[in-house]
Parts: structure tokens; sequence; C-alpha cells
């Protein structure tokens, strides 16, 4: 069986006949050719395939095409209007280096977007917290965090919590690390 | 992965869901939030004939005061649950719990009503719910039906929920003014609790250690007794048979839940 969906993609209505089966994934990769969404594990662990489905963050691996039908989503692609222009966190990304591979960014991105939605001045421990569902298996999980700071507004080095110390035990920012 | 191939269905209220499951029980699998269900669909573990797709029901998607308890719709999200001002101030603990649950995307789809059905004993929110003497109410087409959360489980992924009830209700006593705490020992973030421990109001309930979730009777009847807590945790493992599995030993799950149960006590009593 099929069921038609009607999915709004980054501003624009879409729609087709989809198997019940198809994961929201696949139909924003594979039926829209928007390739940004990162599939990575599969399982709901790693993130890659992050996006906002009515403004809030969901693992697009494990949500039904169906069940977002009538609903908004919105990918890495929707974010910035332009390269020249882009969304205060894919800019904030791009001026802390927040991405080594590159893989995880946009799962980070859209994670980082709905965290600071909710959030709008998290203190350090709090950025840790809420990127909890996303993995960077460069580990370059240092300047993703100061990117979530920056775009949040707040100075990466001066935010509450930003003591190595007492969140990035082993991290050392003195001379010679 | 792709799941199985299956119909798809998506009443437009309960008694529409309830028409659905009582057509097509056996078959049927209901999905709400799906972060249970979907990633077991996947690794085609179970592969349902049918999705009665509850997702969008608003009229499961409620907290609110009801007398002496706090009714919550069960298809409430975890990041509401986590977020609810009455909750709050009325059950904390299932607030806080609610806040252990995976991680933010999959809090933003999971839903309490889910997370019980599914009767996973290493899943959080079962365990909270026990220490806090709360009940899930049940509903099908014969009726509407409250069962305590203490008979609710009957083992590993079972409850005595039948193939037409759903679950549209979870119901906690209001339990404000009391102590609690909730200890989840984990490998990695985000994992499943390898242990866990709900304590409030002198109640203790245990995640991953058997077949269902547990309350450490031997530690509560202890404590109501006079006992010291150091005392009484030294018992939460009594009577239990935990898995053994890559996340540890039976042992080491026993020892988990003596000093989680300890430090769960201690803070719950301001400590």
């Amino acid at each position: 069986m099929t069921v038609k969906v009607e999915i709004t993609v980054n501003g624009e209505s879409t729609s087709a006949d989809v198997e019940p089966r198809l994961l929201l994934a696949h139909y924003l990769r594979d039926q829209l050719g928007l390739k940004g969404t990162n599939v990575g594990c599969d399982t709901t662990s790693c993130g890659a395939c992050t996006v906002l489905l009515d403004g809030e963050s969901v693992k697009s691996c494990t949500v039904l095409a169906v069940q977002a039908d009538q609903q908004s989503v919105t990918t890495m692609e929707g974010l910035s209007s332009d390269p020249e222009n882009l969304h205060p966190v894919p800019a904030a990304f791009r001026a802390e280096h927040g991405l080594q591979c590159g893989f995880c960014t946009p799962g980070m991105v859209m994670a980082a977007v709905s965290l600071l939605e909710e959030n709008p001045k998290p203190t350090e421990k709090q950025v840790r917290e809420g990127l909890e569902g996303n993995l960077c298996r460069c580990t370059g999980y240092h300047n993703i965090v100061r990117a979530v700071l920056a775009a949040s507004g707040q100075d990466p080095d001066k935010a509450e919590g930003s003591e190595p110390d007492v969140v990035a035990p082993g991290f050392s920012t003195g001379s010679g690390a | 992965m792709i799941p199985v191939g299956f119909a798809y269905e998506r009443p437009s209220s309960v008694d529409g869901a309830l028409a659905l499951l009582a057509e097509h029980g056996e078959e049927a699998s209901v999905m709400a939030g799906g972060h249970s269900l979907l990633p077991v669909m996947k690794l085609r573990l179970a592969a349902p004939e049918l999705i009665i797709d509850i997702s969008k029901l608003s009229e499961l998607s409620y907290v609110k005061v009801d007398g002496d308890e706090v009714a919550i719709g069960s298809g409430t999200k975890h990041r509401t649950v986590e977020a609810s001002e009455v909750l709050a101030a009325e059950a904390p603990l299932l607030a806080a719990v609610a806040r252990t649950v995976g991680d933010p995307q999959v809090r933003h789809r999971g839903t309490i009503g889910g997370s019980l059905a599914h009767a996973d004993p290493a899943s959080d929110l079962p365990a909270a719910v026990l220490a806090l003497g709360g009940t899930v109410v049940l509903r099908s087409p014969r009726g509407t039906r409250s069962v305590p959360i203490t008979e609710f489980y009957t083992g590993v992924f079972s409850s005595v929920k039948e193939p037409d009830e759903l679950i549209v209700e979870i119901r906690v006593p209001r339990t404000g003014g009391a102590g609690w705490a909730y200890e989840k020992f984990t490998r990695r973030a985000n994992d499943w609790a390898v242990v866990g421990v709900a304590v409030v109001d002198g109640r203790v309930g245990l995640v991953n250690m058997g077949q269902t979730p547990l309350r450490a009777t031997a530690t509560e009847e202890a404590l109501a007794a006079g006992a010291s807590i150091a005392d009484a945790a030294a018992l939460a493992d009594q009577g239990t048979e935990p898995p053994e599995d890559l996340a540890g030993t039976r042992e080491y799950r026993r020892h988990l839940a003596r000093v989680l149960t300890k430090r769960a006590l201690t803070t719950a009593a301001g400590g």
C-alpha cells in the first residue's frame, strides 16, 4: 500500500505517495534529493540525521515519513538563505571551526538550533548535555561546543561553566597543550 | 535498515484507534513516538501487519492535577513531562526521570505511554511510576480499567494490557513535598541504564534488575522499621535476579543497586 503525504520541507510544499515504511530520512534524501541530511548509525544513536519537525529536533531515521504528514520539516539546506548569509548557527560553526570531517555537522547544527530555541543562553554544560544525542567520531566536540556558545551570542571563553576542570576534564587550554 | 512492509492507519480519535485495535488486535501495533517500536521493526525483531499511528492524537497529550493525583495523557512526550510545571510542583521525580530518557531528539518524539507499554525493564519511566505508586489507565471498546503499576508488568516486554487495549492515561499521587532522587548508571551518554534507582517518599523502584521494573521491598521495609540508610540500602538487591549482558554481570548489577540505592536515599533525605 502507499499513502499520500504532504510535508512542508524548508518552507516548500512537497507531496508523494509513499510506502508507510519509508523513513523520513529517506524521504528527504531520495524523494526530494536533499542529501544534506546524513544517515549515520541508522539506530537513533548518532544524530547525523537530525532535522527539525515543527521546530523540534528529531532523528529522521526513526520517524516514518507518514508520521510527518501535514507537518513542517527543516533541514540543513533550509537554514540559510545563501552561502554568504549563513544562519547564525552554521556561521558560528564556520567561525569556530566546529567541524573536522563534517559528517556529523548537519545533525549537530540542527540539534543546536533546536537547543537554542529551547534555551537561548545555555551554559557550556547545558550545551554538552543538549548535544548528547549527536556523536562526532572525529571527537571534535570542543569547537562544536564553542560554536554553539558563540551562536548564542556568548563569548565561548567566558560562558558560564566553561572551566575545563568542571565539564571537560583532561582538556587543557594552557600553553603547550 | 528498512522495516517489513505494513499497512498504516492514522485514526483521528482515541475511539477510532480503539475500533481499529478491536478489529485487528493481535496483528496490529500502536505507534506513538515510535522510538521503541520503530527501532525493533527496523531490526525486523517486530513485524506488525498494521501500524495504528496515534502520534497526532492531541487528546492524549496533557498533564493536569486531578484530586490527589496528577493525570498524564499517554501521548505526552518526554520533553513535555520534563518541562511540566505541574509535575515540577506535584511529582518532581517524574519530570527529573523523563529528563534522563535518551537524548533531546528522543524526548521530542517518545511518549510516557509508549515507554510504559513497551515494558522494557531497562526503561527509566516504568520504575519511576512504580516508585510513585502510580496507576495505568487502559481503554478498550469493552470499557476503561485502572491497573496499579505494581500489577501491570508480567515479564520482559509484556504486561496485562490486552491486544484491544490502549494506555490512555498514567496517574501518579501528588508527592510534591516528599524527598526524591533518581540515580542512573550508564556506560556512555544516552545509553540504557545498567541499573537505575528511583526513590520517592520511602519507596524504591529499580531499573534493569529483573524481568520487570521492581520495588526494593526489603529496603522499603527496613526503612519503615527505622533502619539507617546504609543498612536499608544494603538490602536493595534482595530477591532480584538481574540480567547479565555486556554491560555487566549479575553480581555487578547487584552491587550497583546497593550503591545507587544508598546514594538515592541519601539525596532524597536531603543529604
